[in-house]
């Protein structure tokens, strides 16, 4: 039998807030256990939370860059349930009236198709704190910091079909949060991850079957190989006779498969009710209409963008404006030295190699976009050949300072001088008389012999394509 | 020196006439001597009482005026007090010193109040008879064998036995109104939002509402103007300009509209309450006022109501009470579930329990829409009773308990029987409005009350009223003789 995969998403972003979504307590990551949890964030007795307004105003933006329904009225509900990393025994999240609805998001398939996924919600919610095993002996140390960090759920339709589907959806939804600022989309610290509900149904089918849902995971590549993982399992099972139960289940990444944490019967029944301690959140269309002002370009429109103004390819441009960063500093470059296709070519290769190389971070990069520029602009107006300029880059990134310095410092100007370049080349035929004689009696090849005598003389800093014009002139010419 | 009221201390400390290190004392022997009869105090703070009152003579010695300065008051001890116990009533938080003060203790604090102490209550303010306290029960100054009423029992039979001029407590159906009844003293339930709730333990966070309990209504408006203010760390706190409470209590009662529901009125009614009341009505009259009959026709239903609402609130707010950070964890757990399940079955009380399991049912899959859903319209049915009945009058007026105070014991076994001593009071409090309680007479040796009920922010007019009452009446400076 064929089968079909259907793939829902849940992803967590966490908004990155300068405090907590209902106190005072700063959000930053990797401090001291509990040095950042007041007295809200530890539910002692007798505290109430207040909403941040912060929060609100990266939710509705998200909410407009998805195109989807801002909720001119929206309710917090309680979420009960018993876990020692949860301070009150409930999270503070949204129910039946989550902020955002009705959104999409469209993704690029392999085959250059583009595909809507439908985005049932985005709600607005607290994270819960961590519980911590090492170094405690038999007990469990619990770490409230990042308790009250506000997070958004924002859930698909169950319009993805392939694992892959699944992460092309997630890296557009994060190069999304990135490019609007509402999160740093920092998967390693937990800032955006996400649980998947994974079903398989025979090929033509119209009933969904019945899924997992596979918890907390926090990498492109973990989300791929859980979801193969879990669809395999899924089919092995049904073709073998068995069926699959409704479950929740954890990837685990050393052994690449997943496992049963509970099933559906032993789910909490989390007797979501309103919170009475927070009044509902009130949107009026004014606040829309000026957060949309404030939108910065979105990725899709950066895309068209790139390809109608700079004539990038389709794919080009798709990297390019894979993150916020990358197109500022791609802009930056072609503005700077005025080729945006020589731009576009060195930022997603020599550049983008390098960075890999020495696994930096975009805004780490030692060469900076003036930088690179400059660089390019030795290439436009023919100081440095192509393969001269990579041997610059690379003294750039050595820290030898900017272009100027490093081809002053190195000689590496290239010759353009007619005269000296005919002179070089008088020499070099003078000197091999045979080689002339093979080439004049038609032996092409010998053509690259005399090339590479003349740019040998003058250590590369030969113009190429004037060495080749003078070159076959003197040798047939005279 | 004969024993004041606030507002006369108030005098008194500001003409020089007693320092307010010699009123603490003279409060704290009090306690001292008398509170082994009544228990009406959980923690006395003396020290930190003997401190206050010095930093606010040093202030009064300079002339200042902070509406509180000098004065000695207690807390309900639902109220967090930083660094001092802040039990709620219960074994669950009988190790909890709060880091922190609640906003109305330092609003106090702020207008120079010197506190005593914090008084007994019922567990986590789930009672009508202060009995199901951890600290065991409160007696009722009047008859020792009787209860005060609750959940505010130990500020209402500190008061009434003058142990302590004021104090503070908190009303979720009745929990202040009803205690000032069974001990003669007056109570005012501000409007839902006037108080901050910011430090006052949740019971139910959409019916509960701090308030101040007094001898007499001037009184209460003293404690209020400290007491009451927008705070932004309640969001449910409403933002409006300040009051002062006092500016209304000399107002003439000529052509005051004062609604009596026939439903206040009716089947289970003391008989002889019933007349005390009608006579109490008559001195309103004789001032001026007229008499209005009006209908609430939904007020039957706020009782059920109410049993959802609280409860399904309630076991929300107590889930944190868990032995993990804070409170009682049971001895040597054996893991998890353990640790939750005995911790939270020692810490809590039957009560307690009782209407956790009541919250946790009506919020379960397939019971929210017949309880808790249905629940809330009656309760916005009951808002429109009111509604309407203030577009005809000013005040509503009617008994504020159905009988006199019980003996200790006797309606402890009958929940339900315990849950209708609050059915006037109820429905005050699931609309939101204000609602004041003023001793109103007596039947043999025990104290009544008549409740006052207000549109929303109109405590001044309740004040007023009951101020211009306590002019032609004492019943308000009457004194149980034991504590005389």
């Amino acid at each position: 039998m064929e089968w079909e995969t259907v793939i829902g998403l849940e992803v967590h972003a966490q908004l990155n807030t300068v405090s907590k979504i209902f106190s005072g307590a700063a959000t930053a990551y990797g401090a001291e256990p509990n040095r950042q949890a007041c007295a809200v964030d530890l539910g002692l007795p007798g505290v109430l939370p207040v909403l941040n307004a912060a929060v609100v105003a990266k939710a509705v933006m998200l909410g407009l860059a998805i195109d989807a329904r801002i909720a001119p009225r929206s309710v917090f509900a309680r979420k009960n349930y018993f876990y020692p990393d949860l301070p009150k025994g409930y999270q503070i999240s949204q129910y039946e009236l989550p902020i955002v609805a009705q959104g999409h998001l469209d993704i690029e398939l392999e085959d250059g198709t583009r595909k809507r996924i439908g985005i049932t919600r985005a709600h607005l919610e607290e994270d819960a704190g961590k519980s911590l095993h090492e170094g405690l002996g038999a007990m469990t140390g619990i770490d409230l910091n990042r308790a009250g960090t506000p997070l958004v759920e924002i859930v698909s339709e169950p319009d993805l079909r392939s694992a892959r589907e699944a992460v092309a959806y997630m890296k557009k939804l994060h190069a999304l949060v990135r490019y609007l600022g509402v999160c740093d989309g920092n998967m390693q610290e937990g800032s955006f991850r996400c649980d998947a509900n994974v079903s398989v149904r025979p090929r033509g089918q119209e009933a969904f079957g019945t899924r997992a849902e596979i918890k907390n995971l926090n990498s492109f590549r973990f989300v791929e190989r859980a979801i193969n993982f879990e669809v395999e399992r899924q089919i092995d099972l049904l073709e073998s006779g068995g069926q699959v139960v409704q479950e929740t289940r954890l990837y685990d990444p050393e052994r690449d498969e997943t496992r049963s944490m509970r099933s559906k019967e032993e789910a909490n029944d989390y007797r979501y009710f309103p919170d009475p301690d927070l009044l509902p959140v009130v949107i009026h269309p004014e606040f829309i209409e000026r957060l949309r002002t404030e939108l910065p370009e979105l990725p899709d429109a950066k895309r068209d963008r790139f390809i109608g103004a700079y004539g990038l390819s389709d794919y080009d441009a798709g990297v390019l404006t894979g993150s916020r960063e990358l197109a500022d500093f791609f802009e930056s470059v072609a503005a700077g030295c005025g080729a945006p296709k020589l731009g576009a070519n060195w930022v997603m290769g020599e550049f983008s190699a390098a960075l890999n190389r020495s696994e930096l971070d975009l805004r780490d990069s030692p060469v900076s976009a003036a930088a690179l520029a400059q660089l390019l602009c030795r290439i436009e107006d023919q100081t440095l050949s192509g393969k001269l300029a990579k041997d610059v880059f690379e003294a750039m990134w050595a820290g030898e300072g900017d272009a100027d310095a490093v081809i002053a410092a190195r000689g590496l100007k290239q010759i353009t001088d007619t005269g000296a370049i005919d002179a070089i080349i008088d020499a070099v035929i003078t000197a091999n008389p045979a080689q002339v004689e093979q080439y004049r009696s038609g032996k092409d090849k010998v053509f690259g012999f005399f090339v590479g005598q003349v740019m040998k003389q003058t250590q590369g800093k030969a113009n190429p394509a004037q060495v080749n014009e003078r070159l076959r002139a003197r040798l047939l010419g005279d | 020196m004969a024993l004041e009221t606030l507002t006369g201390w108030r005098r008194r400390l500001q003409a020089r006439e007693i320092s307010s290190r010699e009123l603490t004392e003279l409060y704290l022997g009090r306690i001292d001597r008398l509170d082994a009869q009544l228990n009406s105090f959980i923690t006395v703070t003396r020290e930190h009482a003997l401190a206050a009152a010095d930093a606010a003579d040093v202030r009064l010695g300079r002339g200042e005026e902070a509406p509180l300065l000098g004065l000695p008051v207690a807390q309900k001890d639902i109220f967090c007090t930083e660094g001092v116990r802040t039990s709620c009533g219960s074994r669950m938080l009988d190790p909890f010193v709060a880091p922190y003060d609640a906003t109305v203790v330092a609003r106090m604090n702020a207008a120079g109040a010197v506190m005593l102490g914090k008084t007994n209550m019922d567990e986590f303010a789930m009672g009508s008879s202060n009995e199901t306290s951890f600290y065991g029960p409160v007696r009722n100054p009047w008859d020792l064998d009787r209860v005060p009423g609750g959940s505010s029992g130990g500020s209402a039979a500190a008061v009434a036995a003058r142990l302590v001029p004021a104090a503070t407590g908190t009303d979720t159906g009745g929990s202040i109104r009803q205690p000032a009844a069974f001990c003669g003293i007056t109570g005012l339930k501000p409007t839902y939002g006037r108080v901050s709730r910011y430090g006052m333990i949740a019971f139910a966070s959409s019916l509960d509402q701090g308030g101040p309990m007094a001898a007499t209504a001037e009184d209460c408006a003293l404690m209020l103007n400290a007491m009451a203010g927008f705070d932004p760390r309640d969001s449910t706190s409403v933002e409006r300009p300040a009051e002062d409470f006092h500016s209304d209590l000399q107002r003439d009662l000529k052509g005051l509209r004062i609604g009596l529901p026939r439903e206040f009125f009716g089947e289970g009614l003391d008989r002889e309450m019933r007349a005390a009341i009608e006579t109490a009505l008559a001195v309103l009259k004789d001032r001026g006022a007229i008499l209005v009959d009006i209908s609430l026709p939904n007020s039957g239903l706020s009782v059920p109501a109410y049993y959802v609402v609280a409860p399904a609130e309630c076991s929300s707010n107590l889930a944190r009470y868990d032995g993990v950070r804070f409170g009682h964890r049971c001895a040597d757990p054996v893991d998890l579930q353990d640790l939750y399940t005995r911790s939270r079955a020692e810490g809590f009380g039957a009560e307690v329990k009782r209407r956790i399991m009541i919250g946790t049912y009506v919020l379960s899959a397939g019971y929210y829409d017949a309880y808790y859903l249905k629940a809330q319209k009656v309760r916005r049915l009951i808002a429109d009773d009111f509604r309407r009945a203030f577009t005809d009058v000013d005040v509503i007026a009617g008994p504020t308990t159905p009988e006199l105070p019980f003996r200790l014991g006797e309606k402890s076994a009958d929940p339900v029987k315990m849950y209708l001593s609050d059915i006037y009071t109820i429905a005050v409090n699931l609309a939101g409005l204000p609602g004041l309680s003023m001793p109103a007479g007596t039947i043999g040796n025990l104290p009544l009350g008549l409740q006052l009920i207000g549109n929303y922010f109109d405590e001044a007019r309740l004040l007023n009223v009951a101020h211009q009452f306590q002019q032609d009446t004492d019943w308000h400076a009457r004194m149980p003789a034991a504590f005389v």
